[in-house]
């Protein structure tokens, strides 16, 4: 509602020359109103977060078969076991059944199983992170870190993991899981589900009935 | 000389400013932010590192509840009432035009294709209740959702695949959905999770 008020000029149609002073003054009032109700509106029915993905690519099922994937594993692989309650075991290389000790336990904290790859990745890791510093000072661009990150990360030299999950785990498990990747920058890994030898190795071990329930 | 005359105070405010202020928010508000998508069942999304942001258009979000039911959603009504009628050819169910109608303005659906005729002559408010008992069949038996998914695909050649589960799904649920995505070929897709910092990697 705008109200213009015009002053001293009622009647006064003799003086044609004098300029109507007129008072343009607006009550914003109702205007305010109006758009703190908007505001609350949108406040309430909308999100202002994008939700985040994870990009995942799995193999296709007819190409691969357990032969090749045996072929990548020998001496670079890891292999991941996600189990009941958030727990982690993993082993190096193949299977060693004879060995108790072969199988270790950890978790999917910060401290778990983010500094065995780590150490496993300890090459590729260290140089990301001089590519990052590079990056940082302007030194190369940003194309240009994503294609050596990703030449380093699909190194033929660089560990390849194996993330197999049990009936048990959870979907958060898995995802923990890929972001570990993720973070310490391995390219190459897959999900695969588990073997009846690493259900084996993991009752050996924790005696927690992995195999009961087997689908 | 007469008592000191009471000022008459305007009691006007200057409400121009104020108002400056609130049409900048709301500018604001409207263009960063994205209407909250209702949902049959709420889901906490797992937290993760990546940056990716979701695509806004061609997606097909499956929705994964802790109990291992499905939902689908797609983001164009007219996608939804193309792959209805698909459906209904393929189950032998007529649908009529009021409802297919009615099926591409919902959101989410997971009703079996057996209820659907039944699920959309309940009022809006009853649907929402009743829909979280249903979700989409999909297990080995009757494996609906593989037939939605596939003939999502036949419809929009473009459609981008979105898992979005919760956080304490079993995996097994999981390695279901992923079983059938693979049987037709889907094998890239995303996974929906929420932003946690990256930490530093240091050697």
């Amino acid at each position: 509602m705008a109200e213009l008020i015009t002053k001293g000029n009622k009647g006064d149609v003799s003086k044609k020359g004098k300029q109507k002073k007129i008072n343009v003054r607006v009550d914003f009032t109702p205007m305010v109103d109006m758009n703190m109700l908007l505001i609350t509106f949108f406040m309430l029915c909308t999100s202002l977060i994008k939700p985040q993905t994870m990009e995942i690519s799995m193999p296709s099922k007819d190409k691969v078969t357990e032969e090749e994937q045996n072929k990548v594993k020998a001496s670079k692989a890891i292999t991941v076991l996600l189990g009941k309650d958030n727990k982690v075991y993993y082993y190096f290389g193949e299977p060693d059944y004879e060995n108790p000790d072969f199988l270790k336990e950890t978790d999917l904290s910060s401290d778990g199983l983010r500094q065995i790859l780590l150490n496993r990745n300890e090459e590729i890791v260290s140089k990301i992170n001089d590519l990052k510093k590079q990056k940082l000072n302007l030194q190369i661009s940003d194309e240009e870190f994503k294609k050596q990150a990703s030449e380093l990360k699909n190194d033929k030299n660089s560990p390849v993991v194996i993330i197999k999950p049990t009936e048990f785990s959870t979907y958060n498990n898995m995802v923990e899981a890929l972001d570990e990747m993720q973070i310490c920058n391995i390219g190459r890994y897959a999900i695969v589900d588990i073997a009846e030898g690493d259900i084996l190795l993991l009752d050996n071990l924790t005696h927690d009935n992995y195999a009961v329930n087997k689908m | 000389m007469p008592a000191e005359k009471v000022k008459k105070k305007s009691t006007f405010i200057d409400m121009t400013a104020m108002s400056d202020v609130t049409v900048l928010l709301l500018t604001f508000f409207m263009l960063t932010s994205t209407f909250i998508q209702k949902e049959p069942v709420t889901v906490n999304t797992p937290g993760s590192v990546s940056e990716i942001k979701i695509p806004e258009k061609n997606l097909l979000q499956i929705l994964i509840d802790p109990n291992g039911k499905v939902f689908l959603n797609l983001d164009k009504p007219q996608d939804k009432v193309e792959v209805l009628k698909k459906m209904g050819e393929t189950y032998n169910i007529a649908f009529t035009d009021g409802e297919l109608k009615k099926f591409g303005l919902s959101n989410s659906f997971g009703v079996p294709v057996q209820g659907i005729k039944e699920f959309l002559s309940l009022p809006a408010e009853e649907q929402d209740k009743v829909i979280m008992n249903y979700g989409i069949p999909a297990d080995s038996t009757d494996n609906q959702f593989k037939a939605w998914v596939k003939f999502a695909r036949e419809v929009n050649k473009d459609l981008i695949i979105a898992i979005k589960a919760d956080q304490n799904t079993p995996y097994p649920m999981i390695k279901n959905v992923m079983n059938t995505l693979q049987e037709l070929r889907e094998n890239r897709y995303n996974l929906i999770t929420s932003l946690k910092n990256a930490p530093e990697t240091k050697p």
